[in-house]
């Protein structure tokens, strides 16, 4: 629901970007997004040409990167990936984790311009 | 929601720190011409700038992160617990929050920042002479940010007082990417809404510090099995402290004020 929000945080980021290494037009944009930050990667690319209408990055590409969850199992005392779903259960003891290391991840992480 | 700020002439006109000499877009002068940026100035094979691809690491929520932590330092050094209450609407937040201003409120001065798409109805409810009460409208925002609890707090009278309570808006997506400097979120979820909640919101159902199952006193009427919506909540939020209760019955009600003690507010 906010993610016309990120995604306008997002060019503007870029857009700032863009101005500092003085390109005056935007190619690409590349987002990463972990499984739990609670944005939907449809709903940014719905709202990617919506925002960058009229700016430097109209017409721009945008690649939007999932990040997977990653669960730190204290009793193993090591971290492992999440393969699907939210219940994180450790491949090697069978003990739930409730210790996220990976998967909030929302950041602008390439960008291409000229 | 500010729309997108247009890249006009005046943001791009940057005046130099020390010549006070003004930039031309494009030339910003107090940005050196790095070998870098040097590079970009070629032309490519259309005759064009050449395209550059640039690795970064930008937060998308940088602005309400480092409020968030301003936030947090604020009430800290205030020596003030901060709470971040959040669930669907009509899970029992404000019912919650009445009981416990009543009773813990009496001993403990507490204030409260609540926020709703429209009306000021929940503040109404929740004005009380020993706390004070800030509502936040969001006009049709579907989660409180951290500078507008920023904003409800400035409008308190925190003098003395030593929890706030943060009601979100009712929404189990978005709240859970909005960290508003909070010290303990607390995920509701009343015996009205699926056993399966947990396991269709996960997002906020991890990010709970405290998951309360509200409004246990009707649970059996209506058919709600208690222990599958807690083996559901432990599957998502295992290490998440679970309090069962109702705040019309008051079953449970003297565990969540023991919680809340335990938190050991300060001063």
């Amino acid at each position: 629901m906010h993610e016309l929000g990120i995604m306008e945080s997002a060019v503007d980021a870029a857009l700032r970007e863009a101005r500092t290494h003085q390109a005056s037009r935007i190619h690409r944009m590349v987002l990463r997004i972990g499984t739990l930050s609670g944005v939907e990667p449809d709903s940014l690319r719905f709202a990617f040409d919506v925002v960058t209408e009229g700016t430097a990055a109209a017409g721009a590409k945008l690649e939007v990167v999932s990040v997977p969850a990653r669960a730190w199992c204290a009793a193993c005392a090591q971290e492992f990936g999440v393969e699907s779903g939210f219940i994180y259960v450790c491949p090697h003891c069978g003990r739930l984790s409730g210790e996220v290391r990976q998967g909030h991840e929302m950041e602008l992480s390439r960008l291409e311009m000229s | 929601m500010n729309p997108t700020p247009e890249v006009t002439p005046a943001d791009e006109c940057q005046i130099h720190p020390l010549s006070g000499a003004a930039a031309r877009p494009g030339r910003l002068l107090s940005a050196p011409l790095s070998a870098e940026v040097s590079a970009t100035l070629a032309s490519g094979p259309d005759g064009g700038a050449a395209v550059r691809s640039v690795d970064l690491r930008v937060p998308l929520l940088e602005k309400n992160d480092i409020l968030a932590e301003r936030n947090r330092g604020y009430f800290l050094g205030r020596g003030l617990v901060a709470l971040n209450l959040v669930s669907s609407p009509g899970s029992g937040k404000t019912t919650l929050l009445e009981r416990t201003l009543d009773e813990f409120g009496k001993q403990t001065k507490c204030a409260v920042v609540v926020g709703d798409l429209e009306t000021d109805n929940d503040g109404l409810r929740l004005r009380r002479a020993h706390a004070p009460v800030a509502q936040i409208t969001t006009g049709g925002t579907c989660h409180l940010d951290a500078s507008m609890v920023a904003r409800g707090v400035e409008s308190l009278d925190l003098e003395g007082v030593k929890v706030l309570f943060i009601e979100n808006v009712g929404n189990l997506v978005c709240p859970a990417s909005f960290d508003l400097g909070e010290q303990v979120r607390v995920v509701l979820l009343s015996c009205t809404e699926g056993e399966d909640k947990p396991l269709k919101y996960p997002p906020i159902f991890k990010s709970a510090d405290l998951v309360l199952l509200t409004k246990v006193d009707i649970a059996d009427a209506l058919g709600f099995k208690r222990d599958v919506a807690v083996e559901n909540i432990r599957r998502i939020a295992p290490t998440a402290r679970l309090i069962q209760l109702s705040s019309r019955s008051g079953e449970g009600v003297a565990e969540w004020l023991d919680y809340l003690r335990s938190l050991n507010p300060q001063r």
